[in-house]
């Protein structure tokens, strides 16, 4: 067949592999895994926000049945040490986290006492019967109080509770603002949210005695990030400690920190010499696993007459919780939020100034869209609200700010760097798809009708698959900006890929196998995949940050275009002919022009195995393998538009989206299906932050929404049909072409929806400035509305 | 210990007795003693759906449920459905549509579509998404499991009719 006209894998709507298994209920989740022996934990948590620990009476619970041992920060902490997550960033206080908390507690959630035993339930008896004395302190809830001095410390050490501050200015701010013509500004404000994967973080230690060696099966995003952490917390060679991420219920952030339940699980396997087995449960998750979003934003914009934007100054307050999570460092929620503010546009002037304030709350880490949901939802409300100033479409406002054409690439004003993306062809993709002009008509007459109908826009742009250049966390010192992928060819002629990156439901499996298939010239279904495990490679970290098919996908294209070129070396000493005249294609070696071939077991087999068919000097220097590493360096840009349509009921104001459309560049597509399905759930999530998810803390500190009943995570009845289009531009800076596209539905979804809000209620002159938009809120805000105007 | 009392149940066809304690959650007996670890753990509130199953042909959730109340039922799980070289026609079209991607709620997704499929295959999207919204799925936006539903319930009306 005609090169060019083979059909590709890389850009084909492959089957998922990992679905069979997993179709059957025979997939691997950690809980599923049951070793003959192991021991169950079950952690006393404290029911304070902030209090020093007195005492902690144990021994009615050790004598309980069916009990091990029970475990305190005296016990525990003596054989681990701290974890601490290190920045370079100037003036970053770091906090120790501890296996158990030690002396203090933090947030209401943090674990004091383990206690281990024969089994879950036998475990979760004893707790009831441990007593501990706290003596109560202040407990620092309000991040605003909890910056301005007045408040206790969090951390009693500390200097003060602001963790991480920075500010930087490009151009003439304050003069550019004086001179804007139009002046939009707001206080902003993104309530806490929580990633809620559907199954709960859950850790198996399985001890293996005849190598006195460790197996940690963690529901991780991160394995290579966990495995290097725990050798230097419990001081252990690495290979007698493995870490396994077998199949995970999804991360979303959420499992992409280490936590001290997996701490405690890896030390009392050690200790013990047992397996040790922990799940949270739902509660558990929703008080511990880090949480985000959670930002004060004042900012405000400046426009000339025109529209053309002028300046920008952003002002962020992020509420990053009790501890400095590792290893992303307080930082990342944050300092992401003032760093992508401008977003796709062209803006001379910026000044960001930000501060990650220490509360008695969770800590925070990274969560979908890390910062940039936030970010987007500020500077797109503010662009609406310029267009409304202005008496501008704010589609039109967009498009005549966003960079363009020979513009890229763009350094916005905290210095990221745009590359060639199509920002302006996105938003005119999913005006077009709606027929936004017939839209607008219907707005109108909607309205006429006095029913609440509006339109709203939000347009982004975020750095994926990023490189070593910079890391993933703002002056994290650990480096998540390279991968390795090693392939082989076995002596049985099958083709084995191995990544350092992990999959929880990202696809890897199949996205890769295609990948490594096409770049190969060998069948998708011939190449098994191996994802996840810490003893496979050297070194890795994980999948977060979008980075996976940039990164991992990169690796594999470096290493299967080696592959493929031993293999034709091999085939072209075997038919004696230039390797120019192999060709290898659907896993078939032939010569190209005859019918000569062999399949990659022959070659296999001549290559290891038989005897005689290469000289001693070729054989010395032929296998059927290749390790590469790949290193994106800077990384690359992925853009989208969102619009949303939406009904507000004026009864119940029940907010219900009626339409949505995302456009966007992901760059060289690897499997359609999959992006689509990473876009869908991507906008449910930024539905839930727009609408309903909302982690609340009282003002002790305690949380009420410590159950799926009052964390409202949406259903399909919440979520609507999502039209998804592409502009499957290659990307200009990464192998293969591809840009990292698993957050962007839930950067985009809060500003469009918040947008769409307040263009419902415009003419109630109704601002949205906090999300989520609850009922209550807005109930609060029409109420406020309808008040004044009879006034 | 607490005294245990013996149940008899059968589960994808195959009859089990085994001795519990009267506090065992049914779904920690299905996924602990009888190693059936299809079925999958949520909220353990009975809000998530991950847990659901079958119950002499009806719906239930087993985190919500003890198992000494399944004594003398039929039980069908994830594991009664087709087999991982088989699947089964739902099965099939959750695959084509690429209606799950994490996978772990996919299990209490199929058992509560089999419920319903069982009971009516004219079914508007409406009224599909509406029998989806007790079973909750972080990962799809929901819109390719509507998919595969719409798919699934058409085949089967076309096949009965
Ligand atoms: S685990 Fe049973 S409904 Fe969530
Ligand atoms: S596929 Fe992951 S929760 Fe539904």
């Amino acid at each position: 067949m005609d090169i060019n006209t083979r059909p590709k894998i890389i850009g084909a709507r492959v089957q998922r592999r990992e679905d069979p298994r997993l179709l059957t209920g025979n997939g691997a989740f950690v809980d599923d895994r049951q070793v003959p022996g192991m021991l169950h934990l079950a952690f006393r948590r404290s029911d304070f926000g902030h209090a020093k620990i007195l005492k902690i009476d144990t021994e009615e619970a050790a004598s309980m049945p069916g009990i091990i041992g029970i475990y305190t920060a005296e016990t525990l902490n003596e054989i681990t040490k701290p974890v601490i997550a290190f920045s370079n960033m100037k003036d970053y206080q770091a906090t120790p986290i501890r296996a158990l908390a030690q002396d203090v507690v933090r947030y209401v959630g943090e674990p004091v006492v383990v206690v281990v035993a024969e089994n879950r339930y036998l475990a979760e008896d004893a707790l009831n019967e441990i007593f501990i004395d706290y003596e109560p302190l202040e407990n620092v809830v309000d991040p605003e109080y909890a910056a301005s001095g007045d408040a206790v410390l969090v951390h009693e050490d500390l200097k003060s509770n602001i963790l991480v501050a920075r500010e930087f200015e490009r151009g003439e701010v304050d003069e550019a603002m004086s001179s804007a013509a139009i002046r939009v500004k707001g206080r902003f404000r993104s309530r806490r949210k929580t990633a809620v994967a559907m199954e709960t973080r859950s850790y198996l230690a399985e001890f293996e005695k005849s190598s006195q060696s460790l197996t940690l099966h963690s529901s991780t995003q991160i394995p290579g990030i966990i495995r290097d952490a725990l050798v230097d917390i419990l001081d252990i060679p690495g290979h007698r400690l493995r870490v396994v991420a077998p199949d995970v219920g999804g991360g979303f952030g959420g499992k992409a920190s280490l936590y001290p339940e997996e701490i405690v699980v890896t030390a009392l396997s050690k200790l013990l010499k047992r397996s040790v087995k922990w799940t949270s449960d739902r509660m558990e998750d929703l008080m511990s696993t880090s949480q985000a979003f959670d930002e004060i934003i004042d900012a405000e914009l400046g426009l000339d007459s025109e529209g053309n934007l002028l300046a920008l100054s952003a002002d962020v307050l992020g509420d990053v919780g009790a501890y400095s999570i590792y290893p992303w460092t307080a930082a990342l929620e944050p300092i992401q939020v003032v760093s992508f503010m401008p977003g796709p546009y062209r803006l001379a002037n910026y000044r960001g100034k930000v501060r990650g304030v220490a509360t008695n709350k969770p800590p925070t880490g990274p969560y979908r869209g890390v910062g940039r949901p936030a970010s987007t939802f500020v500077m797109e409300r503010l662009m609406d609200m310029a267009a409304g100033k202005l008496g501008m479409d704010p589609a039109e406002l967009r498009l005549k700010n966003f960079v363009v054409g020979d513009e890229f690439p763009y350094r916005i004003g905290s210095g990221i760097v745009w590359d060639k993306s199509e920002f302006s062809e996105c938003l005119n993709k999913a005006t077009e798809k709606l027929d936004y002009e017939t839209l607008r008509e219907k707005q109108r007459i909607a309205r006429s009708q006095g029913r609440l109908m509006g339109i709203g826009i939000a347009s982004y742009a975020e750095l994926t698959g990023i490189g070593s250049r910079i890391s993933a966390a703002p002056g994290m010192p650990i480096n998540t900006g390279t991968e390795t992928a090693r392939i082989r060819v076995d002596s049985s002629g099958s083709v084995i890929a191995y990544f350092g990156v992990a999959s929880h439901g990202q696809s890897l499996e199949t996205t890769l196998a295609q990948v490594v298939a096409e770049e190969m010239g060998v069948k998708v279904e011939d190449v098994e995949v191996v994802l996840g495990d810490s003893a496979v490679m050297a070194h890795s970290t994980g999948t977060y940050a979008s980075r996976s098919a940039v990164l991992a996908g990169g690796a594999g294209t470096l290493a299967a275009r080696a592959v493929r070129e031993k293999i034709v070396e091999a085939a072209s000493l075997l038919f004696e002919v230039p390797a120019e005249e192999i060709d290898v294609y659907d896993g078939l070696i032939h010569v190209s022009g005859t019918n000569r071939k062999m399949d990659l077991r022959e070659l296999a087999r001549a290559v290891y195995s038989e005897m005689g068919r290469f000289t001693k000097e070729v054989r010395e220097n032929l296998d059927l393998e290749a390790t590469k590493l790949y290193d994106p360096y800077f990384g690359t840009t992925t853009s989208a538009s969102h619009i949303a349509v939406v009904d507000i009921d004026p009864e119940t104001f029940k907010v219900k989206i009626e339409q949505y459309v995302v456009s966007e560049d992901c760059g060289r597509m690897i499997n359609p299906l999959v992006v689509d399905g990473q876009v869908h759930g991507g906008v449910a999530q930024g539905i839930g932050a727009a609408l309903y998810e909302e982690v609340i803390h009282d003002e002790n500190g305690q949380v009420v929404t410590a159950s799926l009943v009052d964390y409202l995570v949406p259903s399909s009845c919440e979520v609507p049909t999502i039209d998804v289009l592409h502009a499957d531009t290659r990307s200009p800076s990464t192998i293969g072409g591809f840009r990292g596209m698993g957050e962007g539905g839930t950067i985009g979804a809060p500003a469009a929806i918040a947008n769409a809000v307040a263009d419902a209620l415009a003419p109630f002159g109704i601002e949205i400035n906090e999300i989520p938009i609850s009922p209550e809120r807005l109930y609060r805000l029409i109420e406020k509305a309808r008040n004044s105007e009879k006034d | 210990m607490t005294r245990k009392v013996p149940i008899n149940v059968r589960v994808n066809g195959t009859k089990y007795e085994r001795m519990v304690e009267p506090r065992r959650l049914l779904s920690d007996f299905l996924r602990e003693d009888l190693g059936l670890t299809g079925t999958h753990m949520g909220c353990e509130h009975g809000v998530c759906g991950a847990c659901t199953i079958l119950l002499d042909g009806d719906s239930i959730r087993s985190c919500l449920c003890l198992a000494i109340q399944a004594d003398n039922a039929e039980l069908t799980t994830v594991e009664g459905l087709g087999d991982i070289e088989a699947l089964n026609p739902l099965q099939q079209k959750f695959r084509e549509h690429h209606a799950l991607q994490c996978g772990f709620c996919t299990s209490g997704m199929l058992m509560t579509v089999t419920d319903m499929l069982s009971k009516n295959t004219s079914l508007t999207d409406e009224e599909i998404r509406e029998g989806l919204s007790g079973n909750l799925c972080r990962c799809t936006g929901y819109q390719h499991i509507v998919d595969a539903v719409r798919d699934a319930a058409k085949q089967a009306g076309d096949v009965s009719s």
